[in-house]
């Protein structure tokens, strides 16, 4: 184990009506999310190695939680994302390190396939702090009922030598889309855009 | 008698493995499902609102059954327990007192004999509106290894005619318990108490 997890949170949230309509089958979202500590914390570090080795093993590890929490199989996920906030004696630059070079792969493996950019975001701030998990469909970035946005945070974290590194995955778009756009049965599946 | 319509439901379980000190031999697991209801009282005064909490008992056994399933443990590894509802802006704290019966019989139905009064809190407030829901020992309400508490919330609930309504359990102590008092093994009067 390269990260030192202090806890780990999964969380889903499962939608069954929404403005008086009824969503069949209920929206389900998953977000598992660790709390690791920054090895880096408090110092200028030039090579962020171990950081990015740490995001390639999260990204397994929370991929196949979060996926679990969907009680679903991996193929079966529609959209996906990821986010990191960096307590407050860390830098964006750790919670890129985590993010963009090695995370993705095992991601993606859990899923069995995953041709779409994993939409991110990042911060750094305090405990509590909320991160705006993005989200877009798995194999086709373009579709548009699938853009979508899951808010997480950890009351307790990050403390200022610790990173928040989450997971979110879906079995499905928004819970009443209705404004056009690429559509999943339109997919091509083969560039990760349409 | 009006129906319950529930618009989400959020289930969140934490692994916490150490707090800084030494990394538990098992993890201390918290879970929480908060159900977002509508709120049949909003907008005006209702005399008589004690039915609604019969409506509520199926709601709150098919939650603690949800919850438990989430944590992934038998019903007898449950040690900790609490619940706790906020109001949205049209309805009354009163509305959120009936929680109390539905969701307590739900957990001791579920749990089975757990003899300590589930602690519990309440509040009006808005979408996003974050809630410490107390936490104690299932047989015992003076143990102190087990007092605890846990933020809940959900970022789009309440809107001002619905209520969230939200179960807790734990499966331990404190992942760092050290301040002495009553110990799970001195519990003997049967009283819930001691």
């Amino acid at each position: 184990m390269k990260a030192q997890i202090r806890k780990l949170l999964t969380v889903v949230d499962e939608t069954l009506s929404e403005q008086g309509q009824e969503v069949s089958p209920p929206l389900r979202r998953a977000a598992a999310i660790a709390v690791i500590a920054n090895p880096f914390a408090g110092k200028y570090q030039e090579d962020l190695g171990a950081l990015i080795d740490i995001g390639e093993e999260l990204g397994g590890l929370l991929a196949a939680r979060a996926v679990a929490a969907l009680g679903i199989a991996g193929a079966d996920v529609q959209s996906y994302g990821k986010a990191a906030a960096v307590g407050e004696n860390g830098e964006l630059e750790h919670a890129a390190a985590i993010l963009h070079p090695k995370l993705g792969s095992p991601f993606r493996k859990v899923l069995g396939k995953g041709a779409a950019l994993i939409p991110s975001s990042k911060k750094r701030g305090g405990m509590g702090v909320v991160l705006d998990i993005p989200l877009g469909h798995k194999d086709a970035a373009f579709v548009r009922s699938h853009f979508d946005g899951m808010e997480v945070r950890v009351s307790d974290a990050p403390r200022s030598h610790e990173i928040v590194v989450a997971v979110a995955v879906t079995t499905g778009g928004r819970p009443l889309p209705r404004i056009g756009g690429l559509k999943v049965s339109e997919i091509k599946g083969e560039d990760g855009l349409r | 008698m009006p129906d319950v319509k529930v618009r989400k439901f959020l289930v969140s379980v934490e692994d916490i493995f150490h707090e800084g000190g030494p990394v538990a031999a098992t993890p201390y697991r918290r879970g929480a499902v908060l159900a977002v209801i509508e709120n049949p009282f909003a907008g005006s005064y209702h005399e008589s609102i004690q039915p609604f909490m019969d409506d509520l008992k199926p709601l709150g056994l098919a939650m603690a059954q949800k919850l438990l399933t989430a944590l992934g443990c038998e019903a007898t590894a449950i040690e900790g327990y609490g619940k706790g509802a906020i109001v949205g802006e049209a309805g009354e704290v009163e509305h959120a007192a009936l929680w109390h019966a539905p969701g307590g019989y739900a957990m001791r139905d579920v749990l089975g004999g757990a003899k300590a009064i589930v602690p519990s809190t309440k509040k009006v407030g808005g979408p996003g509106t974050r809630l410490d829901v107390p936490v104690t020992h299932v047989n015992a309400s003076y143990v102190r290894s087990h007092f605890d508490a846990i933020e809940v919330g959900v970022t789009d609930a309440p809107r001002a005619r619905e209520m969230v309504v939200a179960l807790v359990m734990t499966t331990g102590p404190r992942v760092h318990a050290r301040v002495g008092g009553l110990d799970v093994s001195d519990i003997k009067a049967g009283d819930g108490l001691r």
